[in-house]
């Protein structure tokens, strides 16, 4: 996966709780057998109407939000099903960072496997973060090292972040690469079994 | 004394492969399920990178979430006859077991697990499906994962994982005539919302869940992820074993008296500590029937859709109402439908099938809407046939099918039309689920098959047949 460390870019908001990974990626898509092409089908439904036609007044096609990187939601984004399509979607579409104040828990593991921030912030930094989004004015500055988000023209915040799942993101290092090393210590199990 | 643990405890240190100060343990995979839509780009992941399958006896796949289910000879989506192509290839390739759409086990990866007795207490099992949660009924760790995730098994059969917070949902007390483990777990979901398992492992227990048959307690378990958990599991007991015993994959004879003992002595012991516990009375709960658009919208069959002033989340709920295209305050008894869908891995099992059949024996599906009926496996629709299942279905009017994941995500040909609205067994209310614009009501079997002949939902408990389904099964 691609390394992320410092991101900046323009900040989205949906303001909706438990955006379900249906609505993220619906399922007419999963057929396909390769990883990439699925940002074209990212919130397909909310985003065409049934003849395909952009529908004006969803977030991702208002004039103002065209080129965000950034995605601000409510909680327990990305419930439901572990399509790892999903992620796929948002980072195919040009999602790099997501905070809300709270993950489903295989959304969250999928994000971080696909070089996507998942950020855990309180509820009211992002309702007042949203208001501003909401007016295509807000710009952020994503310090993963740091652990900081930095508002353009304002505030400073930190944010949590396993050091683990942070050194991961900042190296963009492949799990199973890792996991081979351990190579003795697995089969060292599978023996005593 | 030892401390006394949990299940989850036991099964989880049993499982460390890997252990280091700071960082998540690695843990052993004892059983990988595979289907078609998930596991594509892993296969290509290892043959990008020259990697091999570790434990292609530890693997198991099969087809389910494509598979048509009628007129199977031809399959017309080229792209999902392609995927499933893809899965033959990929098995035949890397030494894999496949139950194809032709072989006598295929069905529902969550079905068809637990009935050919891979699906054991204690195992820790994975699959790309958030399903997998159903195969916690016997006691095993069993969790959804993403597609990095079924690559990372294949080549290592090992799994990253932070260690999770344990959660006792206790339900106390006994389930009323009627009611069903259907109504238990949506009225868990409803009761306490959609994400108070996230971060957490699930044990159901308590004098209820005691009393569910393996069927429900899969049930039950199915659901754990719709209320935000990972996986949701319960302590074998007795039930358990007899359900196992004479299973294709357990141990045979003097071998699997061995393993009842070990898989018992998994049960949390008395006094163990929970991070958090929740407790429900099974006495309160009534059928349940879900009015919105995720699973913690649900009502009492006798009550009503809520009143919109009275949410901590109104535009939420206004959302939800308007997709839906219903009133607040709406009864539950008045929502008519024109669909309806008994299967899916949460209640396709024989004992669904046969309870619901006895609600419908003698009647007939009222004119207008459109009936399936879909077998959770080939061995299920086998049996059921031999009992006389499929004619008491098809005589009242119902579509009889061949065994697949269908209606519930409605990536075959079983779709829900636009507008269209849908009284279903399955497990997932989002929008669009059973099919673009389509709307979607969590019940069980039975509410599902009374709502059939009725064309809206009633409560099964008085509806005329009730009597006849205790007695008969």
């Amino acid at each position: 996966m691609e390394a992320i460390q410092v991101h900046q870019g323009k900040a989205i908001a949906m303001d909706r709780s438990n955006i379900d990974t249906d609505q993220i990626i619906p399922k007419q898509f999963l057929k396909r057998i390769e990883r990439t092409g699925f940002g074209q089908f990212l919130f397909y439904h909310w985003r065409f109407d049934d003849d395909g036609k952009e529908r004006p007044e969803f977030e991702l096609n208002k004039q103002e939000n065209k080129g965000a990187s950034i995605l601000l939601a409510g909680e327990n984004f990305g419930c439901g099903s572990s399509r790892e399509h999903a992620p796929w979607a948002l980072l195919d579409y040009g999602f790099r960072v997501i905070i809300a104040p709270s993950f489903a828990d295989i959304f969250y593991n999928n994000a971080l496997k696909n070089g996507i921030v998942p950020i855990k912030m309180d509820e009211t930094v992002i309702k007042k973060w949203m208001a501003v989004a909401e007016q295509g004015k807000l710009e952020l500055v994503v310090d993963l090292p740091e652990q900081e988000i930095t508002v353009i023209g304002g505030e400073k915040i930190h944010f949590d972040i396993p050091a683990y799942h942070k050194e991961k993101l900042i190296n963009g290092w492949d799990d199973i690469a890792l996991t081979l090393q351990l190579e003795d210590d697995i089969a060292a199990y599978e023996a005593a079994k | 004394m030892e401390k006394a643990k949990t299940i989850i405890d036991k099964i989880w240190e049993k499982h460390v492969v890997h252990r280091e100060e700071n960082k998540p343990d690695l843990l052993y995979i004892d059983l990988h399920l595979v289907h078609e839509v998930t596991s594509p780009q892993a296969f290509e992941g290892l043959r990008l990178n020259n990697r091999k399958v570790r434990r292609p006896d530890l693997t198991f796949a099969t087809v389910d979430h494509n598979v048509p289910t009628k007129n199977r000879d031809v399959i017309k989506d080229a792209v999902s006859k392609k995927q499933m192509e893809a899965l033959k290839t990929n098995c035949r390739d890397f030494g894999i077991t496949l139950a194809d759409m032709f072989h006598p086990n295929q069905g529902i990866v969550h079905v068809i697990g637990p009935e050919l007795g891979l699906t054991q207490p204690g195992k820790t099992i994975v699959c790309g499906d958030s399903h997998t949660s159903t195969h916690g009924a016997f006691g095993a760790l069993a969790f959804g994962i993403g597609t990095s995730e079924v690559e990372h098994v294949l080549a290592t059969q090992t799994l990253w994982q932070e260690r999770p917070k344990t959660l006792n949902v206790k339900v106390e007390g006994d389930l009323g005539p009627g009611v069903t483990a259907k109504d238990l777990i949506l009225a868990i979901i409803s009761k306490f919302g959609v994400k108070f398992g996230t971060g957490y492992v699930m044990e159901y227990t308590g004098k209820a869940i005691r009393s569910l048959t393996m069927e429900e307690r899969m049930t039950v378990c199915n659901m754990s992820i719709e209320a935000g958990a990972r996986a949701g599991l319960i302590s074998p007991d007795q039930t358990t074993v007899d359900y196992l015993k004479g299973r294709a994959n357990v141990p045979q004879a003097d071998a699997f008296e061995k393993a009842a003992k070990s898989w018992l002595a998994l049960a949390t012991d008395e006094g163990a500590a929970y991070d958090k516990t929740v407790t429900i009375h099974a006495d309160e709960v009534e059928p349940q029937v879900s009015w919105g658009t995720n699973p913690g919208m649900c009502a009492p069959i006798n009550g009503s859709t809520p009143t919109i002033a009275d949410s901590d989340h109104p535009e939420d709920l206004q959302r939800a109402l308007a997709y839906m295209d219903l009133q607040e305050n709406q009864p539950i008894t008045s929502i008519p439908i024109d669909h309806v869908f008994i299967g899916s891995c949460t209640n396709s099992r024989l004992s669904d099938l046969r309870k619901a059949s006895q609600i419908v024996v003698g009647k007939k599906v009222k004119e207008g809407v459109r009936a399936i009926v879909v077998p959770g496996s080939f061995g299920v629709k086998m049996q059921a046939e031999k009992e006389g299942i499929d004619t008491i279905f098809k005589d009242a009017g119902f579509e009889w099918r061949e065994a697949g994941c269908s209606m519930c995500l409605a990536m075959n040909d079983d779709v829900v039309p636009p507008g269209g609205r849908c009284a279903s067994t399955s497990n997932r209310n989002f929008e669009g689920r059973q099919g673009n614009g389509a709307r979607t009501h969590l019940v069980s079997p039975e509410m599902a098959a009374a709502a059939a002949i009725e064309g809206h939902f009633v409560d099964v408990r008085t509806y005329a047949n009730h009597q006849s389904t205790s007695a008969a099964f």
